[in-house]
């Protein structure tokens, strides 16, 4: 069985993982990273992308506001290619709280958050899809992230410095003796097998996961989950973020991002994370109070809906799940007389280098390691291999450098043959293997109006040809891949979104009989 | 209003899918003047297969290699199923009807002994139909026989990669190789689809140049797979002649859609249904249908001028979502020209599973326009809706085409009850 050796192990490949992977590889130490299935496969992946200005705490949290305004202002000038700055506007409409809207401004100024007040006409002027029965809004500082390209440059600069991500590799198991995780568990859930990992110290940076991973190291964590669901639009529909303003409640931000905009969000408490996918009603519910903000979302055309979930610490769960689950929780297990693990779960993307920088702080002192912390002063180098997963770049791209040979794959979202191929390269890099769905991850493959309908055939041919699929494994990617963007399509299948979902299962059962082919 | 012409006829067949074609073939073979409507949209003939019934029941996935046996289970459990309401005689009639017109047309069909066929697709799955285009039987054999084959892709062609079909057909035939060449005169095209080369091969000079090309990588094969590409109404010459000039047999692959076989279905309606009399209106949707005394009136195109038709009897053919003769808003289904009832599967949240391959296909599949025994649909108190509206194809409730493999046959079949459903009443009606 194999058996690898490392200083620190750090379970999870989501923006927290990424980020303290830098972190402590900036100050020379050396990490493994263990994912079970693929990078930002849990809430990382799953978010509104919304760099928060820590406007939509000050009512409720003034330390998040402040911490989100903070790590805002950081990453704004050193994770910019990350990063659009939309600007953001928060907007009442009437019947909306007075009191609220009244206290708005005050306590933005008592967390150093710059809101200005606009006219109700200036505000429609910046944003024609305003409704007319707007009464209030304040610009604010606020902007749009990249979670995928965030995660992979975190990861690209610890992979440089030495450290090693392990994709397909799920946590099983601690083997503990004197205080001590002597040797952690893993299965390799590609081939099945089993492998260790020995290391100084092991970080439980696996987000909602983080209670079940605890729980194989014997300590308990009192977690409760709440999923929440978001619609992503055909098209860019504002230019700002747009708020609410009033307390946190469904459907409140609307979060543009390349060509596209981001709806939501829901908060529905769940007991098991094994099923996260929107439903139906969210959808509808998410349509309906979003267009009485914006009235034409009501008949806009939505292209996808996803869910995520948020871990909430068992202390903080009472009342409005969104206004609580905000701050991160870091725990040192010593105090379970588990000497070296620690778990950082809970907080947001916003606040992701702080975070990463506390696990680092804490992990170096526990080594007696002096190194200071550099993210809060280096820039985040740009990647190679992360910069196609923002809507609308790969066009752009493409015909700036199109090079005649370089056909497209994917052609709802311009994705050339040359990007898959950098992609490729670097999923090997990452110990992983490119199937379409890595290719997903990583690429606006599958994003667009087809529904993944015709550039999965694509694609998939492309992996044949280029000897990375071999046997029938195309049938089951394929499967894998239009079995995963079916989850995000299924609440919208009415008008034209249903009309490609049946030209899709006309193309996969009706003529290829794929959902029999292992019958015959 | 501006109406540019008036047209008088006795039976308006509005859909130009595979059950409208069908529709107005029947009609016209026996002397009903008709006329057709809609958009013969490339997509919809898609692979140029005629399924008749593979699989029954759905949830089991049970497949039949005898789709007449099929037929016999399934109008005992399901007794709604359109099927259900066509003899099995009838059928039988429908299919050979228009697969004589297809062969007279230059499009040839083969069928195994009543029994279903697999044919090799670019997935490199096996489709079961029953119907084969005439270019892909040889792959159909070949793969029963498991004869040493060569599988070849063509630079440029995208989706279509012959290693991806060798490597998934391992099992089932090993002894097949793949190769990959260019199209003759086309090394300047970077992204080649299957239409210019298809029509290119109607030139003997440039069969011989692709002859020339694939005749060295043959070796030991003795077949060759091809994706479908060969020439348009004249694929039997085209095949025949490359088949003479590289010493084996050739067969097709239907590529991802809209492919080629699809494309000779339509083409040869288009081209043979004007010359049995039929008027065409393609690339034209009915606006609105009204009924004045015993006629109805269709009104063409959405800006005047527009045709207006008048007509003794109408067969609704307009497909589903993807035709067009369904449409869902996030509550329910509508049948948008005449707003005739829809049977609804249930709420939206109902209407697709959860995982997209669920065996037992989704319920909103099942939707669709209710019928008496005479294809007539049904108003909201279950009584036909009119006595000379007539509806056929996949627009009709209770049936799964795409999970079932029944959509030519079933739009075929349900043509032909529908336009026999015309003549009783007319002729009955003096
Ligand atoms: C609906 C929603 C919207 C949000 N919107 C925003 C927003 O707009 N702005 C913002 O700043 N924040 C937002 N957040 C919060 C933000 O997304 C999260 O705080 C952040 O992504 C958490 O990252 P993480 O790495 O801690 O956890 P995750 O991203 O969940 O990563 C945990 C990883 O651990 C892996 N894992 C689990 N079990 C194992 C195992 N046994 N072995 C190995 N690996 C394992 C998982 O596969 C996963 O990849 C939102 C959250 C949700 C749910
Ligand atoms: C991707 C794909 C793969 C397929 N593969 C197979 C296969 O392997 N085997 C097989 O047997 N069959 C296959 N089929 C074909 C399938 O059998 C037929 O599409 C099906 O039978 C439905 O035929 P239809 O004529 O009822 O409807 P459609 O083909 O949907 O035709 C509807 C027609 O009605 C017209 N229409 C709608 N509204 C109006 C209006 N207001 N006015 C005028 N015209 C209107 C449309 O323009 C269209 O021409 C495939 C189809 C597709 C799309």
């Amino acid at each position: 069985m194999d058996s690898f050796q490392t200083q620190v192990l750090v379970i999870g490949g989501g923006i927290t993982g990424a980020g303290i992977a830098r972190d402590l590889s900036l100050r020379g130490v050396n990490c493994i990273i263990a994912e079970r299935y693929d990078i930002n496969a849990g809430a990382s992946g799953a978010n509104h992308g919304l760099l928060h200005s820590g406007a939509r705490y000050v009512s409720n949290d003034a330390t998040a506001a402040e911490e989100c305004r903070r790590e805002g202002e950081l990453l704004k000038k050193l994770a910019c290619d990350c990063i659009e700055d939309t600007g953001g506007l928060f907007v009442a409409i009437q019947g909306d709280d007075e009191n609220f809207v009244a206290d708005f401004p005050h306590l933005c100024a008592q967390s150093g958050i710059d809101a200005q007040a606009v006219s109700i006409e200036e505000a429609r002027e910046l944003e024609p899809v305003l409704s007319d029965r707007l009464v209030a809004a304040y610009k604010v500082p606020d902007a749009s992230v990249d979670p995928f390209k965030l995660t992979l440059d975190n990861f690209h600069q610890a992979r440089s410095l030495g450290s090693t991500l392990l994709r397909h590799s799920e946590v099983t198991g601690f083997e503990i003796d004197a205080q001590r995780i002597v040797r952690t568990k893993l299965k390799n859930l590609l081939t099945g097998e089993d492998f260790f990992i020995e290391a100084e110290l092991v970080v439980n940076a696996s987000g909602a996961w983080a209670k079940e991973i605890a729980a194989l190291a014997g300590c308990s964590i009192n977690l409760l989950y709440s999923k929440g669901s978001l619609l992503v639009t055909h098209n860019r529909v504002t230019r700002k973020v747009i708020n609410r303003l009033r307390p946190s409640s469904n459907a409140d931000i609307l979060v543009p991002g390349g060509t596209v905009s981001i709806l939501g969000t829901t908060s529905v408490r769940i007991d098991t994370l094994d099923a996260i996918f929107p439903t139906v009603k969210e959808i509808d519910f998410i349509l309906e109070e979003g267009a009485s903000m914006i009235p034409a979302l009501e008949k806009a055309r939505s292209i996808r809906a996803y869910s995520g979930v948020r871990p909430l610490l068992g202390s903080q769960s009472t009342g409005d799940d969104r206004n609580v689950s905000r701050g991160f929780a870091l725990l040192d297990h010593a105090e379970n007389d588990l000497d070296n693990f620690v778990t950082i779960t809970g907080g947001k993307l916003t606040t992701y280098r702080l975070m990463a920088e506390k696990v680092a702080d804490l992990v170096c002192g526990r080594m007696g390691i002096s190194a200071p912390c550099l993210t809060r002063t280096e820039a985040l180098p740009s990647g190679a291999g992360a910069k196609w997963t923002k809507p609308g770049l790969a066009p752009k791209m493409w015909v700036k450098h199109h090079d005649p040979d370089d056909t497209l794959l994917c052609e709802c979202e311009m994705v050339p043959k040359s990007v898959v191929d950098s992609l490729i390269d670097s999923i090997h890099l990452q110990n992983g293997k490119p199937d379409l769905k890595a290719l997903g991850v990583r690429s606006r493959i599958g994003k667009g109006a087809c529904q993944g309908t015709f550039c999965a055939l694509r694609t998939g041919a492309y992996l044949y040809d280029t000897g990375e699929m071999e046997n029938d494994e195309g049938l089951g990617s394929i499967r894998a891949f239009i079995s995963e963007r079916w989850r995000g399509i299924r609440p919208l299948l009415w008008d034209t979104p249903l009309i490609q979902a049946e030209l899709q299962e006309a193309i996969y059962c009706g003529m290829f009989g794929l959902e029999i082919h292992d019958r015959q | 209003m501006d109406v540019e012409t008036e047209i008088h006829c006795d039976l308006a067949v509005i859909g130009a899918g595979m059950a409208g074609m069908a529709a107005s073939l029947f009609a016209a073979n026996r002397g009903i003047d008709t006329v057709q409507i809609g958009i013969a949209s490339q997509i919809i003939f898609s692979s140029g297969l005629l399924d008749l019934l593979a699989v029954h029941p759905v949830e089991e996935g049970r497949t039949w290699d005898n789709p007449w046996e099929a037929l016999d289970r399934l109008s005992g459990d399901l007794p709604d199923h359109p099927y259900s309401r066509i003899k099995k005689s009838h059928i039988r009639k429908a299919l050979s009807e228009t697969v004589v017109f297809l062969a007279d047309s230059g499009l040839a069909y083969q069928v195994n002994e009543e029994r279903n066929s697999h044919v090799i697709t670019s997935l490199g799955t096996r489709k079961q139909t029953y119907y084969v285009p005439r270019t892909m039987w040889n792959g159909v054999q070949a793969l029963h026989e498991k004869k040493p084959g060569l599988i070849i892709d063509i630079r440029g062609l995208r989706g279509f990669s012959a290693r991806q079909i060798t490597e998934t057909l391992k099992p089932v035939w090993p002894g097949v190789r793949h190769e990959r060449i260019e199209f003759p005169d086309m090394r300047s095209v970077q992204e080649m689809y299957t239409e210019p080369m298809a029509r290119s091969l109607a030139v003997p000079e440039n069969r011989k140049k692709l002859a020339d090309i694939i005749r060295p990588l043959i070796k030991d094969a003795r077949i060759v797979g091809v994706p479908a590409i060969l020439g348009m109404q004249d694929s039997q010459d085209v095949q025949q002649d490359l088949e003479d000039m590289i010493g084996v047999p050739l067969f097709e692959i239907p590529t991802m859609p809209p492919s080629i076989p699809g494309l000779r279905i339509r083409e040869t309606f288009e081209m043979k249904l004007p010359e049995k009399g039929v008027r065409l209106k393609y690339r034209n949707r009915v606006s609105r249908i009204s009924k004045n005394n015993d006629e109805f009136l269709l009104e063409v195109g959405n800006d005047a001028p527009v045709s207006r038709i008048h007509a003794r009897g109408v067969i609704l053919a307009t497909g589903r979502f993807l035709g067009k003769g369904l449409y869902a808003d996030r509550k329910t289904i509508r049948e948008p020209l005449l707003d005739l009832p829809v049977y609804q599967p249930g709420v939206r949240p109902e209407w697709h599973r959860f995982d997209f391959m669920d065996p037992r296909g989704h319920l909103i599949n099942q939707a669709g326009l209710e019928i008496d025994n005479r294809f007539r649909p049904l108003d909201g108190s279950g009584k036909p809706a009119d006595d000379n509206l007539f509806a056929a194809g996949s627009i009709l409730a209770h049936q799964d085409w795409m999970r079932m493999k029944c959509g030519s046959g079933l739009a075929i079949a349900t043509a032909y009850a529908a336009v026999n459903a015309f003549l009783k009443t007319t002729s009955k009606n003096g």
